[in-house]
């Protein structure tokens, strides 16, 4: 709902080359910092979880980057699953869209879904991508969730959820909208089978994706200043005429008003999560 | 039924938002012979956007929640144009859940443009609300017919939505967002709401198509405010016949069936 704005909020977006031709410094090799405004060598920003060395910020992260960082080195099984996108409005150009994004992230949709190790626990793994539609969630999204959830159930297995979404899908209509209701039933029977869940929301987690699985952890876990909300800003301004507080709906913002159990530096996520599943068992 | 072949998806979108469309209130009133409202969330306040009660028709008892639009400036301010803040979620979770208890079905109303995105909305958790009662509802152990009255707007519509029956009058509209957002974000430019109505399948018809609900209550003359009464006669049967049906399903299957009314979309 809120993807144009938040587009704009990040000029140079690691992962995404399109972005670096705008400005005048050589692709591939330097990246500015969106907060601070540093020139990074790009190595040294990989090499640094993706962190501006300089001033903390956490750049968006793809989600191939995202499981390296999280999952065991060569532990990660992807899931398999052939499901397409029905097109329910008929939206000719949304197909095409599509199709380019595919070949140009190497992505099949805006989650990736599987089976990896964390230090040697076992868990399933969903990672939203925000290159990829501003990880909107739309029938393969809601479809890939709500499956991985399933898997889960059947391995009696923990899930931890990466959430990055601009919210739900508007090329697909009021099918996104429906997404919302079959995530979060697919969480409620993780529930009450007694599974851990834990929900991770990072820049940026908003609309029908925050008002649905990203919601329901037992557990929920934050980036430093991800911007994580329902409304977008900009509706939130139109609506009540005023300006936003500094620091409204930033990580740190939820942590205070107690929708977030805890914000956590990237850099010490993995071990977060390893403990949180040794304290849960 | 030519007549109906005729009207427009954006003309619907009108007759929905019209401000003398009969509200939650008014059908409440004319379908149960009793009606008792109760408030409050127990947790912040209560918030008058969406109405809680009691009610019976004969010898069943029903858990009755609707978003409510004011039928005047005075009272729109009072409920916030029909936009809940996450309390008016939470209260309607809050009779969800006792209905449980008291194995009453839940009938709910539903006629919003959204949920309300301000800044109170958020600092208590608009998008926690919102979800939980997607998670509650999908498990609740009591028959829910869900009724969109009027406009069904984005996930302040579905969170009162998740019934094992979904009906829609034949003027409501049910999307993602309004024609308006849409446009807007798709195509920059809200001035082409009209455009976007006809394209977003948000009539009572698209969306029995699509399987998204499963019935269209067919509005007297075209227009339900021409004859309240009758309108809720309409609406008061189907709610008898599906209460029968619905309770003579075991509960569990009840529920199953339910994740996967939902699961398959």
């Amino acid at each position: 709902m809120v993807i144009d704005k938040i587009k704009k909020r990040i000029e140079y977006e690691e992962d995404s080359t399109e972005k670096e031709h705008r400005s005048d410094i050589p692709v591939g090799m330097w990246v500015k910092c969106s907060k601070c405004k540093e020139i990074l060598y790009k190595d040294d920003l990989h090499k640094n979880y993706s962190i501006c060395p300089n001033c903390g910020n956490h750049f968006r992260l793809s989600s191939r980057r995202r499981v390296d960082q999280i999952i065991d080195k060569g532990t990660f099984e992807e899931f398999d699953l052939n499901v397409t996108t029905d097109n329910p409005l008929h939206m000719d150009d949304y197909v095409k869209k599509l199709e380019t994004l595919r070949e140009k992230t190497g992505l099949d949709e805006a989650v990736k879904c599987g089976i990896g190790n964390i230090n040697s626990e076992k868990v399933v793994l969903c990672v939203m991508d925000s290159n990829f539609m501003m990880g909107s969630m739309g029938k393969v999204v809601g479809e890939k969730i709500a499956y991985s959830i399933e898997k889960a159930i059947e391995l009696k297995l923990p899930v931890i959820i990466f959430c990055a979404s601009g919210g739900a899908r508007m090329q697909e209509g009021i099918v996104s909208l429906m997404q919302m209701a079959k995530t979060s039933a697919a969480v409620k029977k993780l529930h009450k089978e007694g599974l851990l869940y834990i929900s991770v929301l990072t820049d940026p987690t908003y609309g029908g994706v925050t008002a649905s699985f990203a919601s329901l952890g037992d557990i929920i876990l934050a980036e430093p200043n991800a911007m994580i909300g329902f409304a977008g800003p900009r509706v939130i301004k139109q609506t009540i005429g005023q300006d936003l507080p500094e620091g409204f709906q930033t990580a740190e913002f939820l942590l205070e008003h107690g929708f977030v159990d805890k914000v956590v530096n990237r850099k010490d996520m993995k071990e977060t999560l390893y403990k949180l599943l040794i304290l849960s068992k | 039924m030519r007549r109906l072949a005729k009207v427009t998806a954006w003309e619907r979108v009108k007759i929905a938002r019209e401000a003398d469309r009969p509200t939650a209130l008014d059908y409440i009133e004319n379908i149960f012979d009793e009606f008792i409202e109760l408030h409050g969330d127990r947790y912040f306040k209560d918030d008058k956007s969406i109405v809680c009660g009691l009610g019976n028709i004969g010898k069943q008892n029903y858990t009755i929640i609707g978003e409510q639009k004011g039928r005047n400036t005075k009272e729109n301010i009072e409920r916030n144009f029909g936009m809940p803040n996450p309390e008016a979620y939470r209260k309607a979770l809050r009779f969800m859940k006792q209905s449980e208890k008291f194995g009453r079905p839940v009938i709910t109303f539903i006629d919003t443009k959204g949920a309300y995105p301000g800044l109170g909305a958020e600092e208590r958790g608009q998008g926690e609300a919102i979800a939980r009662n997607l998670m509650e509802m999908s498990d609740l152990k009591v028959p829910i017919i869900a009724i969109v009255i009027g406009e069904g707007s984005s996930g302040g519509a579905l969170a009162i939505g998740v019934g094992d029956r979904v009906l829609m009058l034949e003027n409501a509209v049910y999307s993602i967002l309004s024609p308006e957002g849409y446009a807007s974000i798709l195509w920059k430019d809200s001035t082409r709401a009209e455009e976007a109505a006809e394209k977003m399948k948000l009539t009572a018809k698209d969306l029995l198509d699509l399987g998204v609900i499963d019935e269209v209550l067919k509005e007297p003359n075209g227009n339900a405010k021409t004859d309240i009464v009758k309108m809720s006669e309409t609406i008061k049967k189907k709610i008898v016949a599906l209460t029968k049906e619905l309770q003579g399903i075991d509960v569990d299957e009840l529920v199953e069936k339910r994740y996967n009314k939902f699961r398959n979309m």
